[in-house]
């Protein structure tokens, strides 16, 4: 796979505006979209209880980030009872360092992976590869994606942005072993990538996972997944690395049920997932290292606006509804979390130093479609806002809107402005200059009235 | 009810008509009208585009101006949601004019909700005898939740044929100063929802935001559609007498 999001060039208005273009990518993307939004809606409304559930998700998240100091310690401590090893990683490069060295102290030179987002965050095989490491990702998706030598562009189906029709292509040149006669029916897809797949699971001594959740009280790690492949890879190798947010713990199992009830609904539009694997350390015989990740995460639990971000389960239903992602795709956004979490959660991870990740708070029209299909009831349209407040702006700008508040801030000044704006109203062009010509590009301006309605009131009205 | 017009600057400046259209109609059911001379405008651009000192100046202003009136009403449901879900927010409680955000931003309604929950009337005795649809939007719909207030409104409008509007609760793609800090997708956001507009058939295309409709106008305007845009207050003043 090429290279990690870490450093990617250019700003989202750019990116956006190369990806619109793209009418294949458009036309894959709306119908991949609207499809999983459909069902999503179907299956919540099946649920008399979801504003409960969703209430319930949000306190039960929050209250776990207040005490996560304590809720980390206990589940350390159960990992460890249970004969798991439990390690601690600050940022990327150390949860890379920690991963490499396990890996390499079974002698081992290849790794199956489970799909995993903290473990794409950190550009885990990237670093494995440095090695001489290689990981082979299982999840179909994934699988296109890597084989593609391509970027993900969505967190629940990463290869969105492929149709059939790629993926066979793909296929057909990256899996010396499929018959030329592949068919783009989805059927023969996937069974080519079993077959190609079927036989690193039986051959790979150690699997790296990410994990849905886990359990404080027990010690207990939670994977959902659609395809099974996540099942092989946590129960065949003998040893197993999970690499996880420290956001992602549960106090107890009890709140699990909450959670199992939000996820695949939220996610895939199903009742429930196909495989559900929970593990509690390691059996005999086998080995189970846990990487706790924070990467950014302690900075974003110290602010009390955006902190919200860390209750997200990454369902991927703000995106599966985002106007602005249904037309540009995930790439645009560079980071593996796009949409409206990624555009409020990359910012907070990596700060906003670069023009990409300053641009990111503004990848949105603020419709708050998001918010209302969060099952964690993040209110994405506010962090946007705060995060606007605390991204560098440029200096035109600046200057454009102290101009703006300043004859805003006073009816008189107000008064003068409109008035000045109707005397020259025959003159103003049908295109604007500058960075005004964003508007006329594409719509007309609209007509300035002889008279504000201020003035007409004053005329007319006035008692 | 002794009501205060808060016309929005937007309103103000490019749209007087739905600022007249809105004092007719309320006296028409019998409000007195006021219009406090010294509102400006709420703030909602400079906080949404991250310049909060300025959009927290604005709201102290804005608070000041409309205390004391039984009922503040825009013609904007972004500007209403603005001022009563983000003020309390943006405000925050014991800091400066938290007191003046409190006794105000509850009083302030969008057109449609005031009409059918603070008069209760539904037909507002209305004449426009044209195809209509409805683009409801964002912060009327998932901030204010108008649901279908102004449904019920137009479907009360002698004459008035109401004809749905295909996947009505998607943006339009203005977005404030989102529309000229991504035209792309702005652009194509706008393209999309005028093709479902103009998928209709209608002669006129309405909401409760100029904004929206300056953003849809503009696009319909640049291709020659043919199809009008009108702000919810204008048809609603519309009579047998005036129209």
């Amino acid at each position: 796979m090429s290279g990690t999001f870490l450093g990617m060039p250019g700003n989202f208005p750019k990116n956006a505006e190369k990806a619109v273009q793209n009418s294949q990518l458009r036309f894959n993307l709306r119908k991949a979209t609207h499809t999983i939004r459909g069902k999503r809606a179907s299956v919540v409304a099946e649920l008399p209880d979801w504003k409960e559930l969703r209430a319930a998700a949000k306190a039960v998240k929050d209250e776990t980030l207040r005490h996560l100091d304590r809720y980390l310690v206990q589940l350390e401590e159960a990992v460890t009872r249970a004969g798991g090893h439990v390690h601690w990683a600050r940022d990327a490069a150390e949860a890379n360092r920690i991963v490499t060295g396990l890996v390499q102290a079974t002698g081992e030179s290849e790794v199956v992976k489970v799909k995993s987002m903290a473990t794409q965050e950190i550009g885990l095989n990237e670093a494995l590869a440095e090695h001489g490491i290689t990981a082979y990702e299982t999840d179909l998706a994934e699988l296109i994606v890597q084989l593609g030598d391509d970027f993900p562009s969505h967190i629940l189906v990463p290869a969105i942005h492929r149709n059939r029709a790629e993926i066979r292509e793909i296929f057909l040149e990256k899996m010396p072993e499929t018959p030329d006669g592949l068919s783009d029916e989805p059927a023969a897809l996937a069974e080519a990538a079993r077959l190609h797949l079927r036989e690193r699971f039986l051959r790979s001594k150690v699997a790296i996972s990410g994990a849905n959740f886990m359990i404080a009280e027990t010690g207990t790690l939670v994977v959902l997944e659609s395809e099974g492949n996540g099942r092989m890879c946590l129960t065949l190798p003998e040893t197993l690395i999970s690499v996880v947010g420290i956001e992602k713990l549960l106090p107890s199992w009890r709140d699990l049920e909450i959670f199992l009830q939000l996820l695949p609904r939220s996610s895939t539009g199903e009742r429930m997932n196909p495989y559900t694997s929970m593990w509690t350390g390691a059996t005999e015989g086998q080995e189970f290292h846990l990487v706790l990740l924070d990467n950014g995460r302690t900075d974003v639990l110290a602010d009390e606006v955006g902190r919200q971000a860390l209750r997200c389960i990454r369902c991927s239903a703000c995106l599966n509804v985002c106007p602005v992602y249904e037309r540009t795709g995930g790439h645009a956004y560079g980071s593996v979390y796009p949409g409206p979490i990624g555009a409020i959660l990359t910012p907070q991870l990596r700060g906003m130093g670069s023009e990409l990740d300053a641009s990111l708070p503004y990848a949105s029209s603020l419709c708050g479609a998001c918010f209302d299909v969060c099952p964690v009831a993040i209110d994405i349209p506010e962090v946007l806002v705060d995060l606007r407040a605390k991204a560098p702006h440029g200096a035109a700008e600046r200057a454009g809107m102290r101009v703006a508040g300043w004859v805003l801030g006073d009816e008189a000044r107000l008064a003068k402005a409109q008035r000045l704006a109707s005397r020259v109203r025959g003159l103003v062009p049908r295109r604007l200059p500058g960075p005004l010509s964003a508007w006329t590009d594409t719509r007309d301006l609209p007509e300035i009235p002889e008279e504000s309605f201020r003035d007409w009131w004053e005329r007319h009205e006035r008692p | 009810m002794r009501v205060a017009l808060f016309i929005t600057c937007v309103n103000d400046t490019l749209f007087p008509g739905t600022g007249k259209a809105v004092v007719s109609l309320l006296r028409r059911l019998g409000c007195e009208v006021d219009f406090p001379a010294a509102q400006t405008c709420c703030g909602q651009m400079h906080v949404n585009t991250g310049y909060r000192a300025d959009g927290v100046r604005l709201a102290r202003h804005f608070t000041e101006v409309f205390s004391g009136y039984d009922a503040v009403v825009a013609p904007s449901g972004s500007c209403a949601a603005m001022v009563r879900e983000q003020y309390p927010k943006l405000v925050r409680p014991g800091s400066r004019g938290a007191a003046a955000v409190a006794e105000v931003a509850p009083k302030v309604y969008e057109l449609s909700e005031f009409l059918v929950d603070v008069l209760k009337v539904e037909d507002v005795g209305a004449y426009f005898p044209h195809r209509v649809t409805y683009h409801p939007t964002c912060h009327s719909l998932r901030g204010l939740r108008l649901g279908d207030r102004p449904a019920r409104l137009l479907s009360r409008v002698r004459g008035l044929e109401l004809v749905p509007l295909p996947a009505a609760d998607e943006c339009c793609g203005f977005g404030g100063t989102f529309a000229v800090k991504n035209p792309a997708v702005s652009a194509a956001m706008g393209a999309d929802k005028v093709r479902n507009v103009l998928g209709t058939g209608v002669e006129v295309l309405c909401a409760a935001d100029n904004s929206c409709l300056m953003h849809l106008g503009g696009t319909l305007d640049r291709q020659k559609a043919g199809v009008r845009v009108m702000h919810l207050a204008e048809i609603l003043a519309t009579t047998e007498a005036t129209g």
